[in-house]
């Protein structure tokens, strides 16, 4: 008796430390780039595109890294949806009796998904280089894309599946064709739709490695889909790699306005998801 | 049985996977009337049901040979409409499911989807089905809530309304009580009864109690073959094969 409560508390404790270790880091993490970023943050951080000698020291902001990063991000999220959704669909309500099918493109989906991002950046440069693009905002929205395609199918996939097979079979009977049928279940899991518009514009923003050699950089903002676009990961790691310590500063407010974007578009889709469950039972 | 049959099952084997579920299957379900189709779990008392609108399609790895004829067309002709077929039958399942919008649109869906868009003609369709399965005053001032907020029992009336704003000609239920507490079942159980004036009926139901207490005809199926079809009470109080009496008795579920 006295060993299952001693291990009951053993246990406890484990989790108890486990959960502190999570929240200490989370709160670590967002500190530090707060404690760090929040003296050089200033209006013209976000109202400014880079002067001249922004880099050494000198006045400007980080406007064109924001608007770039949310065009690609934006970009890439909306093309991924436009190719996951209807992947998703035929996976799900296409293909039901060739199991072998759909189970192999799943895997395939699954394999994707692991692929480091860099991979896809490199991939994109490939694309690129062979129908002679230059680094553009373009190329970059195409990379990001490829890299959240995955995301964006397994979610989708995963939702589609928590739909019961009756409210299909209810489409159905009431005479609706396949694709009507999709429809019904597309309105059932919109609040998944948002989790995964979320999960894949969180990854998007974020991702260095597949905007590296894709999107370029500029001290402009891109005004069209060929030119160059700067990405907020990308502006957080020239600033923190300079010597200058007003611009690592910078590095670390940018890094901020990377995190608070985050976080809105996080409790924005909250939001959403609540608005949208309403059918839910 | 004078009148032409609605429904009639010649020959009909289905098999999913290596398993043989219905084995040559014969019947004639009558037209305007009650049929139960009673039976253990894993009969094939449902697949039978699904093969009459033909959800049984989607079943992975399923074959299905043999005719169903409704109305006196094979609904497995290669050339037949699925859309059509499945338009003629409203299928009530096992639990509520409805859609994921307003009571409203839920019974305007089915119209909606085969070409009805004139406001007037739907407001009129959804008030009279909603009237039919005794709803109308229970949701009329809320039609634009969301349908899930409806008790289990009004959710399945739902459904029942769904159903007949396509104008079927049959119903198809899946032991359409069995989530039901006892007031909405026996409410159910009323309204296959007093629908049966306009529609055939085709119930699926383990309960013997109901299938007594709603049917005109019964049929008993068990591993896959009908074993015994007849009027309820000859079925239910004298049946003629000994498998059927076990089981009405109780000695195999």
């Amino acid at each position: 008796m006295r060993r299952r409560k001693a291990e009951e508390l053993f246990f406890k404790i484990l989790m108890l430390i486990a959960a502190i270790i999570v929240c200490g880091s989370f709160f670590l993490i967002v500190g530090t780039i707060f404690a760090k970023g929040l003296p050089y943050m200033n209006l013209d951080m976000l109202t400014k595109t880079p002067g001249g000698g922004f880099y050494i020291g000198k006045e400007g902001g980080i406007l064109n890294a924001i608007i770039g990063s949310l065009y690609v991000a934006g970009g890439a999220t909306i093309l991924g949806l436009l190719i996951s959704i209807p992947v998703a669909i035929f996976i799900n309500m296409y293909m039901n009796g060739k199991k072998f099918l759909s189970d192999s493109l799943r895997v395939a989906f699954d394999v994707l998904f692991g692929i480091p991002s860099i991979v896809y950046g490199a991939f994109g440069f490939l694309i690129m280089v062979y129908f002679g693009f230059r680094a553009s905002l373009l190329g970059g929205i195409i990379a990001v894309t490829l890299l959240v395609i995955p995301i964006l199918v397994r979610t989708l996939d995963e939702v589609i599946g928590t739909v019961p097979l009756e409210l299909r079979d209810a489409a159905l009977s009431l005479g609706a064709t396949r694709w009507e049928m999709a429809k019904v279940v597309l309105r059932q899991i919109r609040p998944g739709i948002f989790t995964a518009i979320l999960l894949s514009f969180g990854r998007a923003i974020g991702d260095v490695a597949s905007v590296l050699f894709t999107a370029g950089f500029s001290d402009n903002i891109p005004t069209s889909l060929h030119e160059p676009a700067a990405t907020l990961p990308l502006a957080i790691f020239f600033q923190l790699s300079s010597p200058v310590e007003e611009v690592q500063g910078r590095g670390y407010a940018s890094a901020l306005i990377l995190t608070i974007i985050v976080l809105v578009i996080t409790v924005l889709s909250e939001i959403l998801i609540k608005k949208f469950s309403k059918h839910k039972s | 049985m004078t009148k032409t049959p609605h429904i009639s099952v010649q020959h009909l084997n289905v098999h999913i996977g290596n398993q043989h579920i219905l084995n040559d299957i014969n019947i004639n379900i009558p037209d305007k009337k009650v049929t139960s189709i009673i039976g253990p779990s894993g009969c094939g008392k449902t697949t039978l049901l699904r093969s009459f609108n033909r959800l049984l399609d989607n079943t992975p790895g399923v074959s299905i040979t043999g005719k169903v004829l409704v109305d006196g067309e094979d609904i497995y002709d290669p050339k037949a409409e699925v859309t059509h077929i499945r338009k003629k039958m409203g299928l009530l399942s096992q639990r509520p499911y409805p859609l994921p919008m307003s009571i409203y649109d839920n019974v305007a869906y089915g119209p909606r989807i085969h070409g009805i868009r004139k406001k007037q003609e739907l407001d009129q369709l959804v008030e009279e089905q909603l009237k039919a399965t005794g709803l109308w005053n229970e949701v009329k001032d809320r039609l634009n809530a969301s349908a899930t907020r409806l008790s289990i029992g009004q959710q399945q009336r739902l459904c029942l309304a769904r159903g007949l704003a396509v104008s079927p000609e049959i119903i198809l239920g899946d032991e359409s009580t069995s989530a039901l507490d006892p007031v909405s079942t026996s409410i159910i159980e009323d309204l296959f009864i007093s629908l049966k004036e306009k529609y055939s009926i085709v119930l699926v139901t383990h309960i013997l109690r109901q299938a007594r207490r709603v049917s005109d005809y019964i049929v008993f199926v068990y591993g896959g073959k009908i074993i015994e079809f007849g009027p309820t009470e000859d079925v239910l109080l004298n049946p003629k094969e000994e498998l059927t009496r076990e089981y009405v008795k109780g000695y195999i579920s």
